[in-house]
């Protein structure tokens, strides 16, 4: 019988009400004060102890800690004094209880001396149960001084031939670690004797205080899992230890020696546990197994047989870990648990929806193209009894699996489109959106079904923020689509029907139809009048603006774009110089930057400006561009040259903290190269007037010449300036070429109190450093959706081939990403993208060369054991010329 | 998501009741430290799991880094957590002794008002099971034992399988008794 079973009945007069509702009348704690408590802990301090009432109070005083209520520091402190009286009782009950609130109040150091030569005798107690727990007790409240005192006892627990002795010892040997290492390093011997001890528990935490303790000594611990893999392990969980220390010990071994290209050293010790008695220990090797780098099918096979054997259990925590552990094989080798899919397929209708939906998310990933409709048909059914957080995971399976299989988009889509009409929350109505958008992007053919599936939702969407997203989208995409008319319908019905913000949002899409189709420009021009009356403000502004606008005629569909492509970080700072009445003029819009034209007039249709020409520079560089390729378009001199092919970013040319500051930027036009210097005086006592650029070919002459250069009339303090020169280069010429520039201008001093600068200056110049052209420059990422399409319209005969070795590379995936940098161009279909383990790869890259000739780029690559790594190149292009560079840029890196 | 390489930890075990109220928590876990972040915690994982049903066998959830293992029976919730690289099994093994252990210290009657009417057995259970994060003991029997701290008495304690062999012995006869009395 349990002794300490008693029951806490109510003791405050508190009527307990049978037939009460409230549970937490019920509740033997139902109405407790700390104040109360604290007092009743008096109690401790009796002549005559209660035992049973001493225990009941610790109860409530752990209980109150458990809620919440916190002790001050003299509570603790009372309390904990109070405590330390119960050492006089012989009761064991209630010394449990008291090392229990011991180890939970965590005392402060001079209380801790006060306790411990208590636990100190306790520990040296024939009572087993009083060793054990003194000995947790004390390890958890001693600090690194007490330590030495106690250590010798610690030791001489480690080995006791009592478990739960050893097993506390152990424990807090573990803990200490982390306080005094070495302390409990010197008690190396004993732990190991230890790990043979007959008690599993024993045998478990040895184990891993001796490998934590030997973990810096690869030696050592390679000798300590070698010696483990031949004895009995008696203990479960020591057995998974042992697996956990052999797949590292793998793990090392691989990374620094390659040649051994037999059996894996331990393999056939996984291999016996995944045939051990313990589903604990089974699982544990299964999982360590598809773990391994570079795990051969073969290997594989048995751990994949054991997780099929468990996906069948009974046991739902089995089925969950095994569906978990298969999904991440899913992840780099799918074909191996295709063998798994008709027993997933039964767990889509797990009661378990974790269980569930980790099934159909693997079974997304391990499908063919064939059973793509079978298994949705099965998904529908379960979708409807989820909850919207396992329903998003669902939705992004599909997305990516859309991105696989694009020929499917059909039914994916119509899949997609059916449950945004079903009930849900907003998350999950926005993630079907995201994903719809994400579909449209990256796979032209869904646009028309995408868009009508998308007008249709906001029919009866309830979610203002989805509703003006997809307005947006319509009037992004709406006007290229095959039947743009058909779009009118849903987006004026908005205006009739919604609040104003998705009225407004309307407003702006039906602009954009009109305004670039012309076919729809009066039909839409009769809707927006009818928004002149709108009730509400902005609903007005909008419809105002684009009636004026449409009815311009001037102001076509290009007008639209260059007005609404004003750069607005310019528009904002010349609108509040002129709000602030510094300027006497009016104010004149022309003045303000433009967006540079060219990238409008973008042969895709795409009319992103952000992002899309350059997806991978950071948002601040993007702007710093966009701020240059403005300027530069924007000057006179220049604008023969053309459109700007590509803008690099900036390279500073000076040392940071030097009296000028120069960047250059590098523009590239179809003949000419622009070359941007952004100067900057940081020099407070003097002014740099008629600022030039002297650039000297120092590589590569007769492929450049100077042609124009404009100087900055004079270098402002603190902000940038430009000066620039330009160059017309040689057509069919090799492009790489070197520049010496020095920087020259004329000096003038500034009084220091009038702040006048003197009347004349002096000529100086500055040398800079070099700047450098290379293939690069002339080479732009272009993203693409169908490669194949597009690598079989190029010419066959541009083709080129080459096979080159990248030497020993940290993996594939690095070598993809070297190789993608050099060459500055852009991974296709997510294929920069490398499978963990994979042992070769093929990348799929597109780029523009200058000129506007499209440039395409296979890459394959293999590793071997030794991490050498080879690269075949195929590039097609439009030139045959240009497929040549790209091998040369290549074989020059 | 990789696997772990160390022993395996526990980062908390909780016991809360129908409404996802505390009866018993403990945290292993020093990024929980604070009651704020444990009792969002709590909230969230009763939130997720109260509509399984999980009174047959243990079940078990994701919950972005924590794996979770939970049982219910009656009015309470039993909850094992441990970071998502740990071994599922384990993590259940725990749970189990855990519900295991607690039951046979309630002697069957595995509700929320027993529970706290014998609070102290069900926080020294979670004491003798869990130190640290470091899983102590798992057998439910032996847990038992050391909660009421039989042996402890005298010197010549018999040997563990006797005593609990003698105590299953008791338990039913007591099961049996306390039936009949209802």
């Amino acid at each position: 019988m349990v002794e300490t079973a008693h029951s806490l009945m109510p003791e405050n007069g508190k009527k307990r009400d049978e037939d009460s509702e409230d549970g937490l009348e019920l509740s033997p704690f139902w109405g407790i004060e700390k104040g109360a408590v604290l007092q009743e802990a008096r109690c401790f301090n009796d002549s005559q102890l209660d035992t049973r009432r001493c225990q009941q109070v610790i109860t409530k005083l752990l209980y109150l800690c458990n809620q919440g209520d916190s002790f001050t520091k003299t509570e603790a402190t009372e309390v904990f004094f109070a405590v330390t009286k119960l050492f006089q009782s012989k009761d064991t009950n209630l010394r449990r209880m008291v090392y229990l609130i011991i180890k939970e109040i965590c005392p402060t150091a001079d209380e801790v001396i006060i306790v411990t030569s208590s636990l100190m005798k306790d520990m040296n107690s024939k009572i087993d149960l009083y060793r054990s727990n003194a000995i947790r007790a004390l390890c958890n409240i001693t600090d690194a001084g007490l330590l030495g005192q106690i250590e010798r006892y610690l030791k001489q627990a480690v080995v006791d031939r009592n478990a739960v002795v050893a097993s506390a010892a152990l424990v807090s040997g573990t803990h200490l670690l982390k306080v005094n290492c070495e302390i409990v390093r010197r008690w190396s011997n004993e732990v190991q004797e230890a790990v043979n001890s007959k008690g599993p528990f024993v045998q478990f935490h040895a184990l891993a205080l001796l490998h934590q303790i030997r973990q810096n000594d690869r030696l050592a611990v390679s000798k300590l899992v070698t010696q483990m893999t031949r004895s009995t392990i008696r203990s479960q969980l020591a057995h998974c230890l042992v697996i956990r220390y052999v797949f590292q010990v793998i793990k090392e071994g691989s990374s620094c020696s390659g040649e051994n290209r037999g059996e894996r050293p331990f393999y056939s010790f996984l291999e016996s546990c995944l045939r051990h008695k313990s589903e604990i220990v089974m699982f544990e090797a299964a999982r360590v197994i598809t773990e391994l780098t570079d795990v051969t099918i073969q290997e594989l096979q048995p751990a994949v047989s054991v997780l099929q054997l468990f996906l069948s259990s009974s046991k739902p925590t089995l089925r969950f870990a095994s569906i978990r552990a298969l999904k991440k094989v899913a992840l780099s080798q799918p074909s191996s648990v295709t063998c798994c899919n008709m027993d997933m397929e039964g767990l889509i209708s797990d009661h378990n929806r974790s269980i569930a939906t980790l099934a159909i998310t693997t079974l997304l990933k391990t499908g063919n193209e064939s059973s793509v409709e079978r298994l949705l048909k099965q998904i529908a059914t379960f979708m409807a009894d989820i909850q919207d957080d396992f329903k998003i995971v669902v939705v992004e399976a599909i997305q990516s699996l859309c991105l696989k299989f694009p020929q499917k988009h059909r039914v994916l889509m119509n899949f997609l489109s059916s449950h945004l009409r079903e009930e849900g929350g907003f998350d999950y109505k926005n993630s079907i959106i995201q994903s719809i958008l994400c579909l449209i992007k990256e796979i032209p053919e869904a646009k028309d079904s995408g868009l009508s599936h998308l007008s249709e939702f906001i029919e009866d969407c309830e979610f203002t923020y989805l509703s003006s997203q997809i307005l947006h989208l319509l009037g992004e995409e709406g006007p290229t689509a095959s039947d743009p008319s058909k779009y009118i319908r849903y987006i004026y019905n908005r205006v009739i029907l919604e609040n104003a913000t998705i009225r407004a949002s309307a407003v702006c899409a039906l602009a954009k139809f009109g305004l670039l189709c012309p076919v729809l420009l009066p039909r839409t021009l009769l809707l927006i009048r009818r928004c002149l009356y709108d009730n509400d403000d902005e609903v007005r502004d909008r419809a105002t603006f684009f009636v004026a606008a449409m009815q311009d005629r001037t102001f076509g569909a290009d007008g639209l774009e260059s007005h609404l492509k004003y750069h607005l970080c310019a528009l904002e700072s010349s609108l509040s110089e002129y709000v602030s009445g510094s300027t006497s003029s009016s104010f004149d819009i022309s003045a303000v930057k433009c967006a540079p034209r060219e990238n409008i007039a973008d042969p895709d249709g795409v009319l992103d400006l952000e992002g899309n020409s350059h997806p991978n520079l950071d948002d601040g560089f993007d702007r710093e561009l966009q701020d240059a390729e403005r300027s530069v378009a924007s000057i006179v001199q220049f604008s023969h040259f053309g459109p700007i092919f590509k803008s690099c970013i900036a390279v500073e040319l000076t040392e940071a903290e030097t009296e000028y500051k120069v960047t250059c930027i590098k523009h590239v036009f179809k003949l000419h190269v622009v070359f941007q210097f952004k100067c900057t005086n940081t020099i407070k006592e003097q002014v740099l007037e008629n600022v030039s650029v002297a650039m000297e070919l120092l590589d590569g002459a007769g492929c450049f010449e100077e042609c124009a250069s404009i100087p900055l009339e004079s270098m402002p303090l603190g902000k940038s300036g430009s000066t620039y020169v330009a160059f017309s280069r040689v057509e069919g010429k090799r492009f790489s070429a070197k520049f010496a520039c020095t920087l020259k201008f004329t000096s003038k001093e500034v009084d220091p109190i009038s702040d006048i600068p003197e009347e004349c200056g002096y000529e100086d110049e500055y040398t800079i450093e070099d700047v450098e052209l290379s293939l690069l420059d002339f080479m732009c990422m272009t993203p693409l959706s169908n490669f194949r399409k597009a690598w079989d319209a190029l010419p066959i005969e541009t083709e080129t081939a080459n096979e080159y070795s990248l030497g020993k590379r940290e993996s594939l995936g690095e070598a993809v990403e070297t190789v993608t940098k050099v060459l500055g161009l852009q991974p296709c279909e997510g294929t920069g993208a490398v499978p963990p383990n994979a042992r070769s790869h093929t990348a799929l890259l597109s780029g523009t060369y200058v000129g506007d000739v499209a440039l395409l780029v296979r890459l394959n690559l293999g590793i071997d054991v030794s991490n050498e790594v080879a690269l075949k190149l195929t590039a097609r292009a439009e030139d045959a010329s240009v497929s040549e560079v790209a091998q040369l840029i290549v074989s020059e890196a | 998501m990789g696997i772990s390489l160390e022993m395996p930890r526990m980062l908390n075990v909780l016991l809360l009741d129908a409404d996802g109220k505390r009866v018993s928590t403990k945290y292993y876990d020093p990024k929980m430290t604070s009651l704020e972040k444990q009792l969002a915690y709590e909230k969230m994982v009763f939130s997720k799991t109260r509509a399984n049903n999980a009174r047959g066998d243990a079940e078990m959830a994701l919950f972005g880094e924590h794996l979770v293992c939970y049982k219910f029976a009656a009015d309470l919730h039993f909850y094992v957590t441990a970071c998502d690289e740990e071994n599922e099994l384990i993590i259940a093994m725990v749970l189990n002794a855990f519900f295991d252990a607690v039951s046979l210290l309630l002697r069957g009657v595995v509700e929320k008002r027993t529970a706290l009417e014998n609070l102290d057995l069900v926080m020294l259970t979670i004491d003798e099971l869990v130190d640290g994060g470091i899983i102590m003991e798992t057998d439910p029997n032996v847990i038992a034992n050391r909660v009421s701290m039989r042996g402890a008495e005298g010197e010549g304690a018999p040997p563990l399988a006797e005593q609990t062999l003698s105590q299953a012995l008791n338990m039913a006869k007591e099961q049996i008794t306390r039936n009949l009395l209802r």
